[in-house]
């Protein structure tokens, strides 16, 4: 058999797999590819009529009036600051957790697990109801139950801006801690258990344990999940602080998010010039901090990362 | 002395663990307690974890106004199932591809994936791309198509678990012994990759239920094609919509006045969480697996 022969029976050979891959790819090709030309529109006077490539050029106009407003500020800040919080609430309680859940011997640690996890399974639509039942200005538990008994005024909750750091913050823990724990406990359960035995054998404390074996032996991990939160960190849940909040304007100051201002500027504002602009700001910037953390990821240790 | 050590631990973190159990669970139980607690005790003492009158009015309305709740139910339930195995097939098909260390252009393809997940164009060329190319606005497809069919993190995943727990000796074999690429694949490698296509199915499923973005993007118009998600958002948004789009409010011989609408709204929120409630304690195991496999390596 010649090799051009070889080849191309070769080939033949692999036609069912490439068909078996096409739907996934094609979903890709149109998902994820086909929109990319139109980040030009970050570049143009969007007119509908005339589309995307018929629209008029005007470079870097859109940038230099997203920049110039406030908003440019406050949704990055929103979006950067409440990340970081994010990461660091959301570490130290799911890690505190995930050894709390590790060193238990009740059969109840299965059930303790099941329940935190619960939250990560509820849609933000059905959270944005469970939140309301506790702040509703109106008929909310807080405002009915607990400030009458504390003899306090109704809050407005909706209203004012500066409880609403906390509230997302607290939601987004309550939602997230138990995703976060299931993959550090994956991590505590597979140490070796003789480093425990032997270290008890020299007389250490169980705090001991967890603060001499236990974190030490977790820091890999942390650092790991912490390297690729910070690769998200110009990503937000838009469901968090678009529902939650419900899309209150009062609240903007503190709820805005990169997000939350493109979807607004999509398809409540009309202002597909600006909203582009800040998408394709949150597109560069997210590839950039994405491919920089997942460098250092697998600098840490090639086992990790997303590729 | 260890043993005291150890007790007082284990109780620390039994009360840690149940107050945080408690807190996980205490916002459900104010719901359903909402949603069955009478209109007007509502108005007047608000949600309440011990209220004064008990009704059953609230799903008594649901169901018998409209039938706007079971409708967005049905379709719920439609979109779930056709998605979850649509997009199953569709993922578990291409981490086969891609696992073929023999593949000719395996790279380009695992590049074409990877990319996906580094960069994307973000909502507004997305909307445009999907309005106005596949003009999918206010059809079904716009449940179901847009992000969620595909994605290269489960890929990814899938694929991995291909390359480390699916011998290649016995896909060869199979092959030796005369099956054609899609019997192996259909016969003999989905069958062994069982446990992460049933994982795969999970998150998709959950993906499918959860999705309230799609609905409240493209389905302008077409209220009738809302998910149980949908109609929540809308109704959070406008409490007027139900008595709109309830049909046989005449019927019902119920005035607009009369609509209990502060349990109502909870009543069909627990009707929305019910059930992922429900299947939880049947799926939470498979799904806790599923996050260590995509957490300790993506």
């Amino acid at each position: 058999m010649s090799t051009t022969k070889r080849k191309r029976q070769n080939m033949k050979r692999f036609i069912p797999l490439y068909l078996m891959a096409l739907p996934g790819l094609a979903y890709f090709f149109i998902n994820n590819y086909m929109p990319l030309p139109g980040l030009v529109l970050a570049f143009k006077k969007y007119n509908a009529r005339k589309g995307i490539f018929g629209s008029k050029f005007i470079g870097f106009k859109n940038f230099k009036y997203l920049f110039a407003t406030k908003d440019a500020f406050i949704i990055t800040r929103n979006t950067i600051c409440y990340n970081l919080v994010f990461i660091v609430v959301n570490t130290i309680l799911a890690v505190f957790v995930a050894i709390l859940l590790a060193e238990m011997t009740s059969r109840l640690k299965k059930v303790y697990q099941s329940l935190i996890l619960l939250p990560y399974m509820i849609s933000m639509v059905i959270v944005s109801y469970l939140v309301f039942g506790f702040l509703s200005t109106d008929n909310g538990f807080i405002n009915n139950t607990i400030m009458k008994a504390l003899g306090r005024e109704p809050i407005s909750w909706y209203m004012e801006q500066r409880y609403w750091p906390f509230i997302l913050i607290f939601v987004n823990a309550w939602k997230c801690i138990g995703y976060n724990c299931v993959i550090y406990l994956a991590t505590i359960l597979g140490i070796d258990h003789s480093i425990y035995e032997s270290a008890a054998m020299d007389g250490a404390s169980k705090w001991q344990q967890v603060w001499l074996i236990t974190i030490p032996l977790l820091k890999p991990t942390i650092i790991m999940m912490t390297m690729l939160a910070i690769g998200r960190i110009f990503y937000s849940d838009f469901g968090l602080f678009y529902q939650v909040p419900q899309n209150q304007g009062a609240l903007f100051n503190v709820t805005n998010t990169i997000d939350t201002y493109v979807y607004r500027g999509l398809l409540e504002l009309g202002d597909i010039s600006m909203s582009s602009a800040a998408g394709l700001y949150q597109s560069l910037i997210g590839f950039i901090l994405v491919l920089g953390s997942n460098w250092l990821v697998k600098k840490v240790d090639s086992e990790y990362g997303l590729f | 002395m260890k043993t005291r050590d150890e007790k007082h631990f284990q109780i620390v973190a039994h009360i840690v663990l149940i107050f945080l159990s408690f807190t996980a669970v205490v916002p459900f139980v104010l719901l359903v307690i909402s949603s069955l607690t009478d209109n007007d005790v509502l108005i007047a003492n608000g949600y309440s974890f011990t209220p004064e009158k008990w009704s059953f009015y609230a799903y008594e309305y649901i169901f018998k106004t409209g039938n706007s709740v079971m409708h967005a139910y049905g379709i719920s339930i439609i979109l779930t199932l056709a998605g979850t195995v649509l997009s199953t097939v569709v993922t578990t098909m291409l981490a086969y591809v891609l696992s073929k260390p023999q593949l000719p252009g395996r790279h380009i393809f695992m590049f074409f994936v990877v990319f996906t997940m580094l960069f994307n164009g973000g909502l507004v060329p997305t909307y445009i791309v999907y309005t106005n190319i596949f003009n999918i606005k206010n059809t079904f497809w716009s449940l179901l198509f847009p992000g969620l069919l595909c994605n290269g993190f489960n890929v990814m995943l899938m694929k991995s678990y291909f390359v480390s727990s699916v011998p290649g000796e016995i896909l060869d074999a199979a092959q030796i012994d005369g099956a054609g690429e899609w019997q192996v694949f259909t016969k003999v490698a989905a069958p062994l990759a069982k446990p992460i296509i049933a994982t795969i199915a999970l998150f998709n499923g959950i993906a499918y239920w959860n999705d309230w973005m799609n609905g409240y993007i493209y389905l302008t118009k077409r209220t009738d094609l809302y998910s149980i998600q949908n109609l929540l958002n809308r109704m959070m948004v406008n409490i007027q919509f139900l008595s709109q789009n309830s049909h046989n409010i005449q019927d019902a011989g119920v005035g607009l006045a009369s609509i209990p609408l502060v349990s109502v709204r909870m009543a069909m929120a627990t009707a929305g969480v019910l059930p992922v409630l429900i299947v939880y304690p049947f799926i939470q195991g498979n799904f806790v697996k599923g996050i260590t496999l995509g957490g300790v390596k993506g």
